[in-house]
């Protein structure tokens, strides 16, 4: 849904969303209608014979002049509201994701480590994202953001959910075989409901799930020769 | 310069004796237009591949689960669908057919500068192509890290990576051979009198083309290169977990594959300035901010590759310095645009197929370069990038774009590469099919791709199914369209009326020899006294119509 409110950011890309369409649509609009007009007007049956005009310097001025003061505007809505998210608020909540082939695992502050990501409402959360195999991105389309996660390096995303509910997490950079399988839930739980949650220790069948455990080293082993197609 | 006398008693090139007959006269042959042809041939069956392709995933795509393949097809069908098209299609397209038939005559010579060498560029293309077909089969399976080979992914996979990559290699040589060539013969091989700015613009374009293709080829030839050595024996070039960058090797590969995408669309843009002031009959409005705008695209073109990555973890001073660049480099391919409608303007128009072409070329393309926007905006993107928004808008950009007006040079070209006429009816019934089918497959996407659906998906989430299934059946539409296209050409061919010299009233040089060309073009070399689209300038070729022919 267009200028939802799931985080405070989702208004800030889908006005520029907005703002960059309706210029587009009615330079599409423009050049089509034009188009089709003048070939209807100026047919040959009509208009036998062709004015032989070379060019005009200073249409060519306008029509790089006006585009580049719009195309400016454009960019800098889109870069300013971009900063926002790279913004990180002093307060925000760490919380580690790890990507592998073909699932996400997540480790909050106290220690807890669990495979679906719950979060407070209207807390500031930064993902530090490793992968521990080969390029995924870390995407909640609800949100709006997404950032790749490369292994060897950590990358991060800022958001804060203003809404209640479960939102979807897919990963954005192909993975392999999987990697449309490769989803996972955001899910925006009250303050305190979350405190609950995160203080209570995962069930040990979650538990497993985490990387900490076999998988990580089950995938370094599974190395060079990697993960051939069935 | 007219010297339409000749046009009773002459052998055109298909019929000339030269020494060797038979397969030999093709395979063996150093003419640029039997060369043409047979890039013709080739290249028009490689497409068919590719979109067959596409339909399959397109089919897999009709439903949730499992359709009528696994995940491992999939990605490899996207993959081959990808390197088909880019590297085998639409590269190698426009150049490779139309350049080579047409850039020496409407230069007024007799072949380009290096005949021999243009054929082994053919014989790379026909190698390189022969590679990928052959790793389609050998034991690792088809290639499956999608056309892009990001690492540390085409490092791991167990598919056959390398014989891809040797594939990739030896048609970026075929593709830098053709460009030097094309350079050289701009150079010296125009004919008498004709200045710079009295080259057709056809001919600008692919001199703006050819200097992308020698410079930015050997960066991804090189960086394939070494994925492939990094596979071999783990030099820890790009794999982390040997000391490596994968950030590294997208900078590589998308220097020269961004370049790559104006090597697609600048020779398109050429013909669309050749078919137009032949259908408007009159001259091309703004010559010069056309030919230089070409050059500007080549020039700022190559400075914009990180948009590709916006989100791949990139500095953010990288991230807005390349959105500002991308934002620079739709200036000049809006000039353009604005030219072509202003030089319809006052002109005594024919709605011939090719025109149809190009005003769905225009449609199309603008389409894909306003959405090019939206994915310069740093904010816009990031939500967007690597969804079906981006798969919308490339094929709309290269397919709209490229794809289409290589038909679209093939429908205005066709009377003089085979000396025949088509049905003009069925061509733009066939048009508007295809365009009807177009919008519906790849303008879903740009929905589906907004509300979050990524790319390189072989399943989706039940809120995308509806928009799927439209454009599932918009592919349907679109191969239609296609299959009665290329029907009605090649019924064309068999039974196609004799077309006359100049059956559209064109000015440029192709247009006073007979269709089809004498083996050298010319009797005598043209001297050139005035501008390529002057109608005020009466050639003496007769421009009866082909409409009149036909019917
Ligand atoms: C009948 C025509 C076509 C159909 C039905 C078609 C369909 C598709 C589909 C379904 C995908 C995969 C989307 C995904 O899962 O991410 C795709 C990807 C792609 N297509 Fe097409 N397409 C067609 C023509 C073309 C043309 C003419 C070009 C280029 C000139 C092209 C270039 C590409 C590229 C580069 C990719 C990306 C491959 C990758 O992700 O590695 N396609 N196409
Ligand atoms: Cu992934």
């Amino acid at each position: 849904m267009l200028l939802a409110d799931a985080t405070n950011y989702v208004k800030d890309v889908d006005n520029v969303m907005i703002y960059i369409v309706t210029i587009s649509v009615i330079m599409l609009l423009g050049v089509t209608f034009t188009m089709i007009y003048f070939v209807i007007k100026y047919n040959r049956k009509k208009n036998p014979k062709g004015a032989n005009i070379q060019g005009n310097l200073w249409l060519e001025i306008i029509w790089v002049a006006i585009p580049t003061i719009l195309v400016l505007t454009m960019f800098y809505y889109g870069f300013s509201s971009f900063t926002i998210l790279r913004r990180v608020p002093k307060d925000a909540m760490v919380i580690k994701v790890t990507g592998q082939m073909w699932k996400w695992s997540f480790a909050y502050p106290n220690g807890k480590k669990y495979d679906t990501l719950y979060v407070p409402q209207n807390k500031s959360i930064k993902l530090e994202m490793n992968s521990v195999d080969v390029n995924h991105s870390f995407y909640i389309p609800a949100f709006r953001i997404k950032e790749d996660v490369v292994p060897g390096r950590t990358d991060y995303l800022v958001f804060n959910a203003q809404q209640q509910g479960k939102y979807d997490v897919e990963c954005a950079e192909y993975c392999g075989m999987h990697h449309a399988y490769m989803l996972n839930k955001v899910i925006v739980l009250p303050q305190d409901e979350f405190q609950k949650w995160v203080n209570t220790p995962a069930p040990p069948a979650a538990k497993n799930e985490s990387p900490a455990a076999g998988n990580a080293s089950k995938t370094q082993t599974g190395g060079q020769q990697g993960q051939k197609g069935q | 310069m007219a010297n339409h006398v000749i046009a009773e008693n002459y052998v055109d090139f298909y019929k000339e004796k030269g020494k060797h007959t038979g397969l030999g006269a093709w395979l063996l042959t150093t003419d640029h237009k039997r060369i043409g042809i047979m890039y013709l041939v080739a290249i028009v069956t490689f497409f068919l591949v590719g979109a067959t392709l596409g339909f399959l995933m397109r089919l897999e795509m009709l439903s949730r689960g499992r359709t009528i393949m696994d995940p491992q097809t999939y990605n490899s069908l996207f993959t081959l669908h990808g390197l088909i098209m880019i590297f085998l299609f639409i590269i190698p397209g426009i150049p490779g057919v139309f350049g080579n038939f047409f850039l020496p005559i409407m230069l007024g010579a007799k072949d380009v500068a290096f005949p021999r060498l243009n054929l082994l560029s053919w014989y790379l293309y026909i190698s390189g192509g022969l590679f990928a077909v052959v790793s389609v089969f050998l034991k690792g399976g088809p290639i499956d890290t999608g056309w892009t080979f990001y690492v540390p992914y085409s490092i791991r996979t167990g598919t056959d990576v390398s014989w891809m990559i040797l594939a990739a290699f030896i048609l970026g040589l075929s593709s830098i051979i053709t460009g030097l060539n094309f350079i050289t013969t701009i150079h010296r091989l125009r004919a008498p009198g004709m200045g710079w700015f009295k080259m057709p613009l056809f001919a600008w374009a692919l001199y703006a083309t050819a200097w992308i293709q020698l410079i930015a080829t050997p960066v991804v030839g090189i960086t394939l290169a070494l994925v492939a050595v990094e596979r071999l024996i783990g030099i820890g070039l790009f794999d982390p977990s040997l000391g490596g960058d994968p950030i590294l090797y997208q900078h590589l590969f998308w220097i020269y594959a961004h370049p790559a995408v104006y090597i697609m669309i600048l020779p398109a843009m050429g013909v669309v300035s050749e078919i137009i002031p032949t259908f408007a009959h009159r001259t091309i409005f703004g010559y010069k901010a056309i030919a230089i705008s070409s050059l500007a695209i080549a020039f700022v073109g190559y400075f914009v590759w990180g948009h590709h990555m916006f989100s791949s973890g990139m500095s953010d001073t990288a991230r807005w310095i390349f959105s500002l660049t991308t934002f620079l480099v739709a200036l000049p391919s809006g000039v353009k645009v604005f030219n072509w409608v202003a030089t319809l303007y006052k002109g005594s128009i024919e709605l011939g197929t090719p025109l149809l072409f190009c005003m769905a070329f225009i449609f199309l393309f603008s389409i894909g370069g306003l959405t090019g926007l939206v994915l310069g905006a740093l904010a816009t993107d990031i939500h967007l990038t690597d969804t079906y928004f981006v798969v919308a808008h490339f094929h709309f950009v290269v397919f709209g774009g490229g794809g289409f007006i290589f038909f679209g040079a093939l429908h205005y070209w066709f009377p003089k590469m085979f000396g025949k006429t088509y049905n003009e009816k069925v061509s733009k019934a066939a048009l508007g099919t295809m365009v009807i089918g177009f919008m519906l497959l790849y303008f879903t996407m740009f929905i589906l791709g907004y509300e979050g659906m990524p790319r390189r998906y072989y399943d989706y989430l039940p809120q995308f199914a509806t928009l799927h299934i439209v454009a599932t059946v918009g592919s349907w539409i679109l191969v239609g369209g296609i299959l009665v296209m290329i029907g009605n050409l090649l019924v064309a061919l068999k039974k196609g009326k004799k077309a006359s010299m100049n059956p559209w009233g064109g000015r440029t040089l192709e247009w006073t020899v007979p269709s089809p060309p004498p083996v050298e073009n010319f009797e005598e070399i043209p001297v050139i006294t005035h501008g390529p689209y002057d109608y005020e300038y009466n050639i003496n070729g007769d421009s009866d119509k082909m409409e009149e022919n036909y019917h």
